[in-house]
């Protein structure tokens, strides 16, 4: 197995892993309650082949940035050690009822956000035993590792963007993940880093009588397509530093979920890679681009 | 039940009794006692508490912007919804348990009513799910008892002025055909530009001196009763003080809409403070009168949404440009006949041959015969008479009526004219010994206000499974 050797932390992978609750629903896995007919397979494909991937290489922790913890005030970290409940997505209740049971590394957590508070970052440990974990996060833990027999740190999406610009987001969420990688590497911990975001992000505002229906399901727009297309022959060329330069377009042209600030966050704890990505699949889910991308940092980096 | 004016002169009877503007965010429901300006908003809502518990209202109806929706509105329709709440942000100040009384009947009939107005929405009823912050705070301080039954509704993420106003018109069509008075309320922020640090509670103010600007200005509109006008502002407000994407400035295009697009309300602004930076404000508008002006109505008004966006389905939607037909009950549909002294309009329903909705004679109006169908959606407010195999069908003949006078008031409207110009009415029943009281109940509620002569026929059938219809002269 790969990565076993390693003395101190790192970061093995770094993943694209988009969180449509619809990904869950066409699994019909036992914790969900809807069933469907499938649907959807293309990416499902590829979360297949990044469990894959994954399954490769040895890792102690994942550390998942989600678009649907959306806060305002601050970066927010899941502080406690175990969640459960269920998880009832508020906008396709149809289709993502899902009872969860999750571990947290609050150790890597609190490591994470106290060196954010030291870069100047606001930051908060979320200690409350009623708190819900929101569904992006559990859609991307799901179809990363449905078992969820690791513990996950999970990082809230602070929604900067939206008072100022995406250039505030990346500057903030580059230092973000600054701090994310620092944190790891003096944990010990090998982790795996996910940004649970889509990439163009215009939905269609009607659904099927079938949700799982393939014949109705497409990109929104050309435009939309141009840009996904883009966006991963960046990815997979080796050219993460174009995304970052382009974000502010991208995000504006393309509706992208890039606006929660996962992307950027990823790419920099991941020192925005030159190597290139392996996409493992893309497809689109109500009219929405979802591209599921790995980028093996253990055959590029010395770690 | 308020009176009020219409465009087209038409009396029609509001049953919106009083609405409301709310804040979202917890601190006046956990923490009031942090800030001052916290626990006023807090007594505000306590004194809105008393003036809902004493109004004699039969629901609670709430378009709420921290449920956001993608696939047209949804309508939450769980009768007992049961949970506890963690705010995202301000998890820290404690958990909110609810359990609310959901008026499930009204839920789904609104979206019955939506669809009949060409929306799209569904109802949701499902346990766990997780009612909103903005909601819960709403119910909780407002109707802390239950006492009144309630509904929301959330805040669609594209939709524009046109959908959010035809959601509130079969949220209206609902309240008038089931008879049920209603407090109309948005659970909203006004500028929700949050301080992105963390601050002491005692520290809090307005984010910004423009937004707080801008929020003064908008409640003095409020406060002067001037709904529409903040409803036409709401672009620009939104562009001015709001974080952009989901929510907009939205929900005062859709509590206008309830309050039939007036300008004239009697507005108070019981709190207005600051919550994290956002602007908070609890605001009371009465449908009284406050004899002011009425508004100068400069926007598109619609019945019916068309659904511009309605990808999956445009093939489907596709339609002859002649004629269609409606659910095989029922004759083709011709778009109305052009002609010099034609008049015809999008709100009114089409024809079923060729012929306009009316004809301009010197100065006087002739209209063809007026049935109760709805523009665009050929729904029949109270049932159709029967259903495609000709099996007879229970319908409700003054709901009926209802709908056959507001298409005329809609076509005179088109035509320069109004109710108060009607002349001569010739009304056509298909069944006299049934409908007749019923028919002559509303006729005294509207059209008989102004005077018209009046000639009712016992007829064998109309073209459509209808119960009445009508012929109108009126002067232009």
């Amino acid at each position: 197995m790969l990565g076993r050797t390693m003395a101190k932390g790192s970061i093995v992978a770094g993943c694209l892993a988009p969180h449509p609750p619809h990904l869950v629903y066409a699994e019909n896995p036992p914790q969900n309650e809807p069933t469907s007919e499938g649907g959807w397979e293309q990416l499902r494909w590829g979360y297949e082949r990044l469990r894959e991937s994954l399954s490769k290489i040895d890792h102690d922790v994942l550390v998942i940035l989600s678009p649907h913890w959306q806060t305002y005030v601050g970066t927010h970290f899941l502080g406690l050690p175990h969640f459960e409940g269920l998880s009832v997505d508020p906008i396709f209740p149809n289709l993502f009822r899902y009872s969860y049971n999750l571990d947290i590394d609050v150790e890597l957590s609190k490591a994470i956000h106290d060196k954010a508070a030291d870069a100047g970052l606001a930051v908060k440990m979320m200690e409350n035993p009623d708190f819900r974990v929101d569904y992006g996060t559990i859609t991307t833990g799901h179809m990363v590792n449905p078992a969820f027999d690791k513990p996950l740190v999970v990082i809230s999406s602070n929604r900067s963007r939206h008072y100022y610009s995406v250039e505030v987001m990346q500057e903030m969420m580059m230092e973000l993940g600054r701090v994310t990688r620092d944190a790891i590497l003096e944990s010990g911990k090998k982790a795996v880093v996910l940004a649970s975001n889509s990439l163009s992000h215009r939905h269609f505002t009607t659904e099927s009588d079938v949700p799982e229906d393939m014949s109705k399901e497409h990109i929104t727009s050309h435009a939309m397509h141009l840009w996904d297309m883009r966006i991963i022959d960046y990815m997979r060329t080796g050219q993460a530093q174009r995304i970052i330069d382009e974000m502010p377009e991208f995000t504006e042209q393309a509706i992208a979920e890039s606006d929660g600030g996962g992307l950027t966050w990823l790419l920099s704890t991941l020192t925005v890679p030159t190597y290139p990505a392996i996409l493992h699949g893309y497809g689109t889910i109500i009219g929405t681009g979802n591209a599921i991308v790995e980028w093996p940092c253990y055959a590029h980096e010395e770690v | 039940m308020a009176l009020l004016r219409s465009r087209g002169g038409l009396i029609l009877t509001n049953p919106v009794l009083a609405s409301y503007v709310v804040p979202v965010h917890p601190h006046p429901l956990l923490v009031p006692e942090q800030n001052e300006g916290w626990q006023r908003l807090r007594d505000a809502f306590d004194e809105a508490r008393q003036q809902i518990s004493d109004s004699g209202a039969d629901v609670i109806i709430i378009y709420s912007t921290t449920w956001p929706s993608i696939i047209g509105h949804q309508i939450q329709a769980d009768p007992n919804p049961t949970w506890t709440l963690v705010d995202q942000d301000f998890h820290d100040l404690g958990s909110m348990d609810y359990s609310f009384r959901i008026d499930a009947d009204f839920a789904e009939a609104w979206n019955k009513a939506n669809h009949s107005r060409g929306l799209q929405s569904r109802t949701v009823a499902y346990n766990g799910f997780p009612i909103d912050v903005g909601s819960v705070v709403a119910l909780k301080l407002l109707n802390p008892d239950n006492a009144i039954p309630a509904v929301i509704v959330s805040s669609n993420v594209y939709a524009n002025r046109a959908e959010t106003t035809v959601l509130a018109k079969s949220c209206l069509d609902v309240l008038k055909s089931t008879g049920k008075k209603a407090v109309a309320v948005t659970a909203m922020s006004m500028s929700n530009r949050m301080f992105t640090e963390f601050i002491d509670a005692a520290d809090d103010k307005i984010h910004s001196l423009k937004d707080d600007e801008w929020n003064r200005k908008v409640l003095e509109f409020l406060e002067e009763g001037r709904l529409e006008d903040v409803a036409q502002l709401s672009r620009t407000i939104h562009q001015q003080i709001r974080v952009q994407k989901v929510v907009t400035f939205k929900p005062m295009w859709w509590l206008s809409a309830m309050n039939d697009n007036r300008n004239d309300l009697t507005g108070r602004v019981l709190a207005y403070e600051a919550l994290h930076g956002a602007g908070g404000a609890v605001v009371h508008l009465d449908p009284t009168s406050n004899g002011m002006g009425d508004k100068e109505y400069d926007e598109d008004d619609v019945e019916v949404y068309h659904g511009e966006r309605n990808v999956l389905d445009a093939e489907a939607n596709e339609s002859s440009p002649e004629s269609k037909h409606v659910d095989g009950n029922g004759p083709a549909l011709w778009d109305p006949a052009e002609g010099k002294d034609a008049v015809n309009t999008d709100s009114a329903p089409k024809p079923v041959g060729l012929y306009p909705h009316a004809r301009r004679v010197g100065d006087l109006l002739y209209l063809s015969g007026v049935g109760p169908r709805q523009p665009g959606t050929n729904a029949i407010p109270g049932g159709p008479i029967q259903d495609a195999n000709g099996e007879p069908l229970e319908y409700d003949i003054k709901a009926q009526t209802r709908a056959v006078v507001e298409n005329i008031a809609r076509i005179l409207e088109e035509a320069g004219s109004s109710m108060e110009k009607v002349v001569d009415v010739t009304s056509f029943l298909v069944d006299m010994d049934r409908d007749f009281a019923g028919y002559n109940e509303v006729w005294a509620e509207t059209l008989g206000h102004y005077g018209p002569t009046r000639t009712t026929l016992a007829i064998r059938a109309l073209p459509t499974p209808i119960a009445v219809e009508m012929k109108v002269i009126a002067k232009i």
